[in-house]
């Protein structure tokens, strides 16, 4: 760790950085805070409601709903991309041309916009062009993910498992990069089992990243919109409707300010808190 | 257990490039093909879609819109996350570790969140329609993640280097740029190729932001899919050209994703 000296001078370098994000989070942040409370008509008239937004989206069932579908969703691909990027990280190459290519094909998902994502799943699903949909109704199912619910929930998950488990898979991967050789050689000396290899050594050593990798999971699966929205619409019914995609419909489409404010704010204090928690809890298991 | 180590990463690379297959494969293909028959590569091939793009200026002005505001928010990021990270790596300030981590709940803001009071913002000071609007929107994701990744890689670097150019002699700015930011190197990369990925693939801003003059690549498709409903070919066509410039990207900081991340934080 870095001896850091007190140097009050230093605020001068981050100012820029503070300007420029203050100026994009609190701004927009404060015009949220006013909606919520005030009832408006158009035309800028606005009248002071007070909480009234915030206990009616509280009790809304829609709400809850949204919610409750935005917690499985984040559960489910949880569940599967952690120990999925920790298991192929661990069977990545380690040297040669293999690295290359393993990483430029599995880093390619990362950086292809979002509606394009959704669009590719999309004609890649559809049952009577899709090359899945032909594949899952030729050996049996009856897969259609624009009228059944659960096959809709199956191809979204796979669609995220598709696009973010290369992130969980590299940041592992760097993890696993900075053991240094003489761990292994000492492990292989003293017998020991590939299984206690990881556990002792590899699980230690890539438990920073994998907090990152957690934390940044969490943080985007519960901001997810563009995919879904274009490769389901957030359908059949409401049944992939998350919490941006709900939010989105009552602020943009409805025009309700007002509800919509006061739902962005429980949103966000929803996915401020969970991280929080996780945060702590990870750091207080690395202190012990 | 050994033929097992290569399997895994194969298979998984093999599912990753399954779509992205089916994607380049109806980009070859004529709509009548697309919807009248099901064929797994494309029989009568035509490059007519990708003729199209490049033809009509409201698709590769697209291209162009997107890479322009991408490549402003790469820089502001940058220049201004550099010294911020060295200060959050050197000194210790006045609330400095809460600046930090206010700096990291912006990243955990969802966009949708803040779309609309963005659109207000940005039309109150006549920034709407601009690459700049985008680019400077963007920073809210950005600059937050580029300090933080400057900041783990910064912290890698010992202090005796700063100490050392001291006494030969070196002012701040000459040990900054001489010495500093070329023993960072992997770092920028690394933090560059961050900034450069959220920024092409967010969607929800940009369109919100934009209208005609800076509309991205990724909002002109969506456009196009709800009016003409069945250009499927050239819907796959624009989505193929859209995963190109990542490719690159990747290409150019391969060795600094695989070097790289080890040293970092992330």
């Amino acid at each position: 760790m870095i001896n850091k000296t007190i140097n009050q001078k230093a605020w001068f370098m981050v100012l820029p950085v503070l300007a420029l994000v203050a100026f994009n989070a609190i701004i927009p942040l404060m015009t949220v805070v006013n909606y919520s409370v005030q009832e408006t008509f158009g035309d800028n008239l606005f009248f002071w409601e007070g909480i009234k937004w915030f206990e009616d989206v509280m009790r809304s069932e829609r709400f809850h709903d949204a919610l409750g579908r935005q917690l499985l969703f984040t559960l489910l691909i949880l569940l599967i991309e952690v120990p999925l990027g920790v298991g192929i990280a661990l069977t990545m190459p380690r040297q040669g041309i293999g690295v290359t290519i393993c990483l430029v094909l599995m880093a390619l998902p990362l950086l292809i916009p979002w509606n394009v994502v959704g669009a590719m799943w999309n004609i890649f699903a559809l049952p009577d062009i899709g090359l899945l949909g032909k594949m899952l109704n030729g050996v049996g199912f009856d897969y259609n993910f624009t009228q059944n619910p659960f096959w809709a929930w199956v191809t979204v998950v796979a669609m995220d498992v598709w696009h973010w488990t290369s992130l969980v898979v590299l940041l592992c991967y760097a993890g696993l990069r900075s053991i240094p050789d003489a761990y292994y050689q000492a492990s292989k000396i003293d017998g020991a089992t590939s299984w206690q290899v990881f556990r002792y050594i590899q699980l230690p050593k890539m438990k920073r990243v994998l907090t990152i990798a957690l934390l940044l999971r969490l943080m985007d699966s519960f901001m997810i919109y563009t995919e879904p929205f274009v490769l389901t619409g957030g359908g059949p019914g409401n049944s992939t409707t998350f919490l941006s995609i709900d939010l989105v419909k009552v602020a943009l489409g409805q025009f309700d300010l007002g509800p919509a404010a006061a739902m962005s704010i429980i949103y966000f204090l929803v996915v401020l808190l969970l991280c929080w928690v996780l945060y702590t809890l990870m750091m207080r298991n690395e202190t012990n | 257990m050994k033929k097992m180590t290569w399997l895994i990463p194969t298979v998984y690379i093999l599912f990753l490039m399954l779509p992205i297959y089916w994607l380049v494969n109806m980009s070859f293909k004529t709509t009548n093909e697309i919807l009248g028959s099901f064929t797994l590569w494309p029989n009568n091939f035509t490059v007519e879609n990708y003729v199209t793009i490049f033809t009509d200026p409201t698709w590769f002005m697209g291209y162009v819109n997107s890479l322009t505001y991408v490549t402003i928010n790469t820089i502001i990021s940058l220049l201004v996350a550099l010294p911020a990270a060295y200060a959050f790596s050197r000194y210790r300030f006045l609330g400095d570790k809460h600046l930090f981590f206010w700096l990291l709940t912006n990243r955990m803001a969802p966009p949708a969140v803040f779309a609309l009071p963005f659109f207000q913002l940005y039309s109150s000071i006549g920034l709407f329609d601009t690459h700049i609007a985008v680019a400077l929107s963007h920073c809210l994701f950005n600059i937050p993640l580029a300090v933080w990744i400057l900041e783990g890689f910064m912290s890698g670097v010992p202090k005796e280097l700063d100490e050392t150019a001291y006494i030969d002699g070196y002012s701040f700015p000459q040990f900054f740029f001489r010495i500093f930011i070329p023993a960072i190197a992997a770092g920028i990369g690394v933090a560059a190729f961050f900034c450069f990925m959220f920024s092409w693939v967010e969607l929800l801003l940009a369109k919100t932001l934009t209208a005609v003059d800076a509309k991205p690549i990724a909002a002109t498709m969506t456009r196009t899919v709800s009016t003409a409903g069945y250009e499927l070919g050239l819907l796959s066509a624009a989505g193929t050209l859209t995963i190109v410039p990542g490719a690159f990207v990747i290409y150019f900081v391969r060795n600094y994703i695989a070097k790289g991340f080890a040293l970092g934080r992330v």
